[in-house]
């Protein structure tokens, strides 16, 4: 209880103590706070990942009632991922905000803001009032607003923000109708009661309302089309906010939507199947336009919305298992979800923090505009490459680990499975691997791009490697990533706890390690070794082959020609862009082309603008077409005093005339009631 | 076991063959059929030139890509010996470490910084990504007909009883051929033995490579091959005694061989803009075959 009113408090003295501060300082005492805040919700985290679950009731106030707070596995599960990135991200934050050290002010917001949304983002894992879960969750919508808009005297940051806010508050309004629903049919605004409410209704309406919850999530974890404030945001914010973004605050979403699946009680198989068509859509779709990004961070963002569909196929093929009453497809779903919930974390955190080293060198996020960064960055270059890797779902590393567990629950789905669930499956697995082939194409592109081949441009002098110390948290990260590639069954096991929850209405508990399916681990973590030592033996027998021969270098082949450029590499646009003719119908890509013409040739330029279908059709149409018809009213906006003056007046007699009229208003509100 | 040894015996003669066949074809009395080989153990003597423009990257891919191909090659099994790693799900490793050593073998040819050369990167990126599909669906139809989902366990049940099985082993087989020929880059997707850089997809990524490096990937090209050799075999195999199957094997892959050799001869690769329709072709070739396991097992009904 004290731990708790601990954890509460410490971001207040952050706040009171930061502004005080020198700029180094502040940022010390940041981390400093945020580790210690990370320690103490890690000590029930971890606690509860061992099946011990805590139950605190805060007294809470008239308005509120009760405050529980429940740790459960789940909770523990998504509060250690939120520590560990929070914290790498804070000491790597300590680097990078080394350029910004004159914004004092700026800097002291900036790190209180970063205080309260960890508290924030943690006590949403552990509240179970909706009414205090949806304050929780505001305070972090707000948090995430000021933390993403540090830069804000450049125009697009301070859109993106806004963009970001008001779809935040799309969720919010989803939540609120959800939470509403259940506090005025039963009362409380206690979880449990969601449970009993929903146990008692029936399945269409059941099904609406974690339909309403989910819509509220998808908006923080971006599922198409809730994604558009996505390749913004992260862009946008700083590079370590980017990662912890991207690592975390979309996963809040996932979050939700685990934590409905377990507090609602509705038709689970319905569920699971809109849950997994909207993810492979996601999946599919995030990776199409990740392709034809220029911007690294926002490729990186459109990565995000993959792999949230690649969690999502999990937790649908889980949902879809526990209705049909399969637990090992259950377990296979769950478990594949919650690990690849982590490794997204993992890799994606420690991508956007190398896209900070890049940025913090060239200055730049244009792909194309870089090039050869291994031989300034080679530290940057290896780390990217690792976690390129690791996303595209490539063994060794532990993106494969989770992909395979999520191929392994589809497998087993479609072994037991009636005609219409069988084409499901056989297309979410052909979706899948289509997904896996379509992440090679854009990694590849990425990390040869931008950091293979020799400079597009010429990049500032400044541009070499950053220093040790902010290299170390990525080394941390990179070799959590190599972990679980090397040892999955460890982390299997930590997931036996979390994933029983959801297949308890098969057994109590499960320890996932004695489960069949997962006995497949065994021998890929032994591949990984073999790989590895074969990889050493060869590259040694390659290097003893060579040290009595001749190794001489000399030009790259250019089919003869004696006088190549750097500008006549394939540069990114090229290189996707047999794929991006293919996919046409689905992309859209603006051009902007000044052919080379006369006698002593001009300068020609070819340039494109990717552009979101989804986001064209759902944001930017209705937008315009209410523009268009509030447009109709700038009239009455006309800027003349008297005609002001004149509203006031009307408005006035119109409530003076309310209780004249009282009689009809409370017949149509009768009238409403009977409907 | 049993399986790598055999690849590794059957990837010595199986590019010889292909190119015997087409140099008889073409009215040449042509190499002898170790002459693949020679090359190979030539090239492993030979020093290397490394382009200047390079990294590390460049160093270690084709290391990579053929330790990823011997890999692959562990978990294929032979009839029913299991290979040297068999577990649930194993052909999704097997698909995924192929990838792993394509991963390399891209950022390799990015790495030289050439004006060309990514023109088949970025060939081979899209192709393979096409191609994984139509995998995945193949083996999810044979694991749904054979209820189980490893390699071996699937291979073992197959029993090719009815009419629609054996129509269903041969469209397995043109599948499972087409993509050993996109993976190694044959015809009809692409000619080993064109002349313009514009034109090739593998050939043009190896460029830069010499010496050790070449000889590795040309190595694990050779074996590449030759275990989707084997995979097809296993198709037809089932639990015959070994004396037939190890006879049966090598027939096959002559058979194979001396297809690929006809095919080269006598078809002109597609062109480049009709390669894609023509791989996404073969994923609905492979749901024709799920759709047929549905009949057999009257899911329909």
């Amino acid at each position: 209880m004290n731990l708790v009113a601990a954890f509460v408090l410490l971001p207040f003295a952050g706040m009171l103590l930061i502004p005080f501060l020198k700029s180094n300082w502040k940022g010390i005492m940041t981390f400093v706070l945020l580790v210690i805040n990370a320690l103490l919700s890690g000590y029930f985290a971890i606690h509860s990942l061992q099946g011990e679950s805590f139950n605190f009731v805060l007294p809470g106030s008239y308005v509120t009632g009760e405050i529980p707070l429940r740790i459960d596995a789940l909770s523990g599960w998504f509060i250690l991922i939120i520590n560990m990135v929070f914290v790498t991200g804070g000491f790597y934050g300590l680097f990078y905000m080394k350029a910004y050290r004159e914004q004092h002010n700026n800097l002291s917001l900036h790190s209180i803001s970063l205080l309260i949304q960890h508290a924030a983002i943690v006590s949403v894992c552990a509240i179970q009032n909706s009414f205090v879960f949806l304050i929780a969750w505001e305070i972090l919508a707000l948090a995430s607003f000021v933390v993403i808009i540090f830069d804000h005297e450049h125009m697009a940051t301070i859109k993106a923000g806004i963009n970001y806010l008001i779809q935040a508050h799309f969720s919010v309004i989803f939540l609120m109708i959800g939470f509403l629903w259940v506090a005025n049919k039963t009362g409380s605004y206690d979880f449990e009661a969601i449970t009993t409410y929903t146990a008692s209704l029936p399945g269409p309406s059941s099904l609406l309302l974690f339909l309403t919850f989910f819509v509220a999530f998808a908006f923080k974890a971006g599922f198409v089309p809730f994604h558009t404030w996505l390749p913004y945001a992260h862009p946008a914010a700083p590079s370590h906010v980017s990662g912890m973004m991207s690592g975390v605050i979309i996963k809040i979403g996932i979050f939700g939507i685990m934590r409905m699946l377990l507090v609602i009680k509705t038709d689970l198989v319905t569920v699971g199947y809109i849950i997994l068509i909207v993810s492979m859509v996601s999946g599919l779709y995030g990776v199409m336009l990740a392709i034809i990004q220029h911007n690294l961070k926002k490729l990186l963002a459109y990565h995000s919305i993959e792999n949230i569909g690649i969690i999502g196929i999990g937790i649908g093929i889980g949902s879809i298992g526990i209705g049909n009453g399969n637990q090992v497809m259950a377990t296979l779903g769950f478990a594949g979800a919650l690990l690849h919930t982590l490794n997204h974390s993992l890799f994606k955190s420690l991508l956007f923090y190398t896209a900070g080293n890049v940025y913090q060198a060239t200055h730049t996020m244009d792909i194309e505009k870089l090039g050869g960064l291994v031989k300034r960055m080679p530290h940057t270059a290896v780390l990217f490459f690792i976690a390129a890797i690791a996303i595209c779902g490539i063994p060794p590393f532990n993106g494969f680990i989770s992909e395979f567990i999520i191929y392994t629950g589809l497998y087993n789905w479609l072994l037991d499975a009636t005609l219409l669930s069988l084409l499901v499956a056989i297309f979410s697995t052909a979706g899948l691997a289509l997904i896996g082939g379509l992440a090679m194409l854009c990694f590849t592109k990425a990390f040869g791009v931008v950091f293979l081949g020799t400079e597009r441009q010429k990049l500032p002098d400044t541009c070499h490697e950053v220093p040790f110390l902010q290299l170390l948290p990525m080394y941390a990260l990179a070799a959590v990533i190599l972990l679980i590639g090397l040892f999955p069954m460890e982390f299997i096991r930590l997931l036996s706890h979390p994933v029983s929850l959801f297949t308890a209405s098969f057994t109590t508990h499960v320890n996932l390690v004695n489960i069949n399916a997962f006995k497949a681990l065994q021998p890929i973590s032994l591949t990984a070794w073999i790989f590895i030592l074969l990889v050493i033996s060869i590259l040694l027998i390659r290097k003893f082959a060579l040290s009595h021969r001749k190794a001489e270098t000399g030009p790259t082949w250019g089919c003869g020609y004696a006088a190549p450029t750097s500008k006549q590499q394939y540069t990114a646009g090229s290189f996707v862009r047999t794929y991006s003719k293919l996919f046409a119908p689905f992309l859209l890509i603006g051009k902007h082309e000044e052919e080379i013409h006369g006698i002593f040739p001009s300068e020609g330029k070819y340039h494109t603008y990717p552009y979101d279908e989804v986001e064209k059709w759902l944001i930017d149409s209705p937008l315009k077409a209410n523009k268009s018809f509030m447009g109709r009213f700038t009239f009455l906006n006309n800027g003349k005093l008297q005609i002001y003056i004149l509203y006031g007046v009307i408005f006035i007699l119109a409530v003076l005339s309310i209780p004249i009229i009282y009689q009809n208003i409370t017949t149509f509100f009768e009238f409403l009631k009977q409907l | 076991m049993l399986s790598v040894l055999l690849i590794l015996v059957a990837s010595i003669f199986f590019t010889g063959i292909v190119i015997r066949t087409k140099s008889l074809a073409s009215g040449r009395k042509g190499p002898g059929i170790m002459q693949p080989v020679f090359d190979v153990i030539r090239l492993f003597r030979k020093g290397v030139v490394i382009s200047e423009t390079t990294s590390f990257v460049f160093q270690i891919a084709p290391t990579i890509y053929f330790a990823s191909v011997i890999m692959a090659m562990l978990v294929v099994p032979f009839g029913q010996s299991a290979g040297v790693l068999s577990f649930e799900g194993d052909f999704i490793f097997f698909a995924y470490v192929l990838a792993l050593g394509k991963f390399f073998n891209i950022i390799a040819v990015m790495d030289t910084g050439s004006s060309f050369e990514g023109m088949g990167a970025s060939r081979e990126a899209l192709y393979s990504m096409f191609a994984e599909p139509a995998f995945f669906i193949l083996m999810g139809s044979l694991a749904l007909l054979s209820g189980h989902t490893s390699f071996q366990e699937i291979f073992a049940a197959l029993h090719i009883g009815s009419q629609i099985s054996y129509a269903l082993a041969a469209l397995a087989t043109f599948v499972l051929l087409m993509i050993a020929m996109i993976e190694s880059s044959r015809m009809p997707i692409d000619d080993p033995k064109t002349h313009l850089e514009l034109t090739m997809i593998h050939e043009v990524m190896i460029l830069d490579n010499s010496g050790f490096d070449l000889g590795l990937i040309l190595t694990a090209g050779y074996l590449k091959f030759a275990m989707y050799g084997a995979l097809i075999v296993n198709l037809f195999i089932g639990v015959i005694p070994y004396q037939y199957s190890i006879t049966a094997f090598f027939a096959m892959q002559f058979l194979m061989a001396v297809t690929i050799g006809l095919i080269e001869s006598f078809m002109a690769r597609f062109r480049m803009s009709h390669n894609p329709q023509f791989i996404v072709a073969l994923t609905s070739v492979s749901l024709l075959i799920f759709f047929g396991v549905l009949l057999i097992l009257q899911k329909f009904m």
